[in-house]
């Protein structure tokens, strides 16, 4: 168990070099003559507008939302599928039952609006 | 310490690298400490490199598909050193930091992106033996490293201050978010049928490919797939057209290419993940047991072929749909994902769970596969059926939409033309 997890630690320390090995290489080849005009953001050609750090729709917010009921559904899904030679019949209809009552939920937001892009 | 080519060829020929290593080292913690190491180098140099040879392919096969020649000047006649000569000017780009970005966010993102990339390849399964680690979580691992990648996505956008980088990073957030709920409930269903969330199990299980068995649940991850790599028609975090490529507009040089490379080795990984899941993996007809002269484990060769064989395929099907359809509206990728995908795919994973316990213990595997076939083949169809109506009420509730509609029939699209014509 842990021999395996000790890949998956080893892979994380260092996979930066990756990533960090180009960007270093550019960091020092590439020419560094910074003046304002070059630094400006690409806008099409016209000076930014006011803070670029906008307010956003709210949509975005409820698709989060609903994405977080689904995900942590999910995780609760993964085990009962690879254990699912172990588990009676009790166990499969609360199951159903649990999907079921996610799926009115997902009704629910849509019956809502939730889920039109305005 | 004596070095045997012939015994360092068969040890690599019957991939027993870690007996090799253990001549050398010695000490067992220090072989699995090495042999690790020696796995993540290459696992990611693998990745790293195959990207010269996909931009190099996509280019080409995009061209053909629209009727140009692609890349014909450097290195000879098929173009092969075009993307080396690419990265070796994106190495000499100047390095600038956008005035007024959070540099922190900035900086941070490109790393980000790369790092998710590449940690979700050590679950692949190339051929038997030839794996990262065979965790008994796999799949969840895939899922759990790759939503990292929308924190960079956003990271990115934020960092760049930039009006057109934060949309594309909404835009992409709120796609990748929303894909991942279809995409993680197609996969329950082979984790399912194999009773296993190691992607290795998933393999062997395969004597019939889960694409045979549950052709539904690969299609919706074949579609979510696209969707979360942000490829046509589901690329408009990208979309040049209009918000000027998205998140990474403020990047230059190899900051840039770190998005690009980490876009084509996540859709490599999808186009292998779905190789692994549905197309039974490097399994070809038992060509992976085949062991020739004794102790000679050429099927674990050959199975290596086969595995690139199918991800390749699976990666000309990404190419092909990116060189055939148009990009889809927001509205739209984000409606058919949560009033489609995600109900249909709960009703396959309850449809399947279900079958799986009414069919009985003893029936044979192509009893049992053809079963679950057809309840995939009747669901698709009901599902599209209902999809039509929709769409059909729809079209009748508004004239205007009619017109705008192609599909609808000549003489209708007529009486939409005086419609609107009489209502002027």
């Amino acid at each position: 168990m842990s021999q395996e997890w000790q890949f998956i630690a080893i892979f994380i320390v260092l996979s930066p070099i990756f990533p960090a090995a180009p960007v270093i290489l550019n960091h020092l080849l590439g020419p560094r003559k910074p003046n304002p005009i070059k630094q400006q953001t690409y806008e099409c050609g016209i000076e930014t507008v006011g803070d670029s750090w906008v307010q956003f729709k709210v949509q975005y917010y409820i698709y989060a939302l609903v994405f977080v009921i689904f995900d942590i559904e999910a995780v609760f899904l993964f085990p009962i599928a690879s254990a699912y030679d172990q588990l009676g019949l009790f166990a499969i209809i609360e199951t159903v039952i649990f999907v079921v009552l996610l799926a009115m939920g997902l009704a629910y937001a849509w019956g809502r609006g939730a889920l039109e892009w305005i | 310490m004596s070095f045997n080519i012939v015994e360092f060829l068969k040890s690599l020929v019957g991939l027993n690298v870690s007996e090799y290593l253990k001549t050398v080292v010695g000490d067992q913690a220090w072989v699995n400490f090495v042999s690790d190491v020696l796995g993540v180098v290459i696992i990611s140099t693998f990745c790293l490199l195959i990207v010269i040879f996909l931009i190099w392919l996509e280019r080409k096969v995009i061209a053909r598909m629209q009727d140009r020649i692609g890349p014909n000047r450097v290195g000879g006649r098929y173009g092969l050193l075009q993307t080396v000569a690419d990265v070796i000017k994106l190495l000499i780009k100047e390095d600038i930091t956008p005035a007024g970005a959070d540099k922190v966010a900035y900086w941070l993102a490109p790393f980000l992106t790369v790092i998710a990339a590449l940690l979700i390849w050590a679950v692949m399964p190339f051929a038997p033996g030839v794996i990262g680690v065979d965790l008994d979580i796999g799949v969840f691992y895939v899922l759990a490293i790759s939503s990292a990648s929308v924190v960079a996505l956003l990271l990115a956008g934020w960092g760049s201050n930039n009006k057109y980088a934060l949309l594309g990073a909404f835009r992409s957030v709120a796609q990748l978010v929303s894909y991942e709920v279809p995409m993680i409930l197609a996969l329950l269903v082979p984790i399912l049928l194999a009773r296993s969330m190691s992607t290795v199990d998933i393999v062997r299980a395969q004597t019939v490919p889960f694409i045979f068995v549950v052709p539904l649940a690969a299609v919706i991850f074949l579609i979510s797939a696209l969707a979360e790599t942000g490829r046509t028609p589901f690329d408009l975090l990208e979309a040049e057209s209009e918000i000027v490529s998205g998140f990474h507009v403020e990047y230059g040089g190899m900051k840039f290419g770190m998005f690009f490379l980490a876009e084509f080795v996540n859709t490599l990984f999808m186009s292998g993940f779905f190789a692994t899941m549905f197309l039974g993996g490097y399994r070809f007809f038992g060509l992976e047991n085949l062991v020739v002269g004794g102790d000679w484990a050429i099927g674990r060769l050959l199975s290596l072929v086969v595995f690139f064989v199918k991800m390749f395929a699976v990666y000309f099907v990404f190419i092909w749909i990116r060189g055939t359809w148009p990009r889809v509206r927001v509205d739209q990728i984000l409606n058919f994902n949560w009033k489609f995908l995600v109900p249909l795919s709960l009703a396959l994973i309850l449809t399947i769970a279900v079958l799986d316990k009414v069919i009985p213990a003893d029936a044979g595997i192509y009893a049992r596969s053809s079963i679950l076939l057809l309840a995939n083949l009747l669901l698709a169809m009901i599902a599209i059926e209902i999809m039509r109506t929709v769409a059909r009420r729809k079209r009748k509730g508004s004239s205007v939409d009619a017109v705008l509609d192609v599909n609808e029939v000549e003489h209708h699209t007529h009486d939409a033309h005086h419609e609107v014509a009489a209502a002027h």
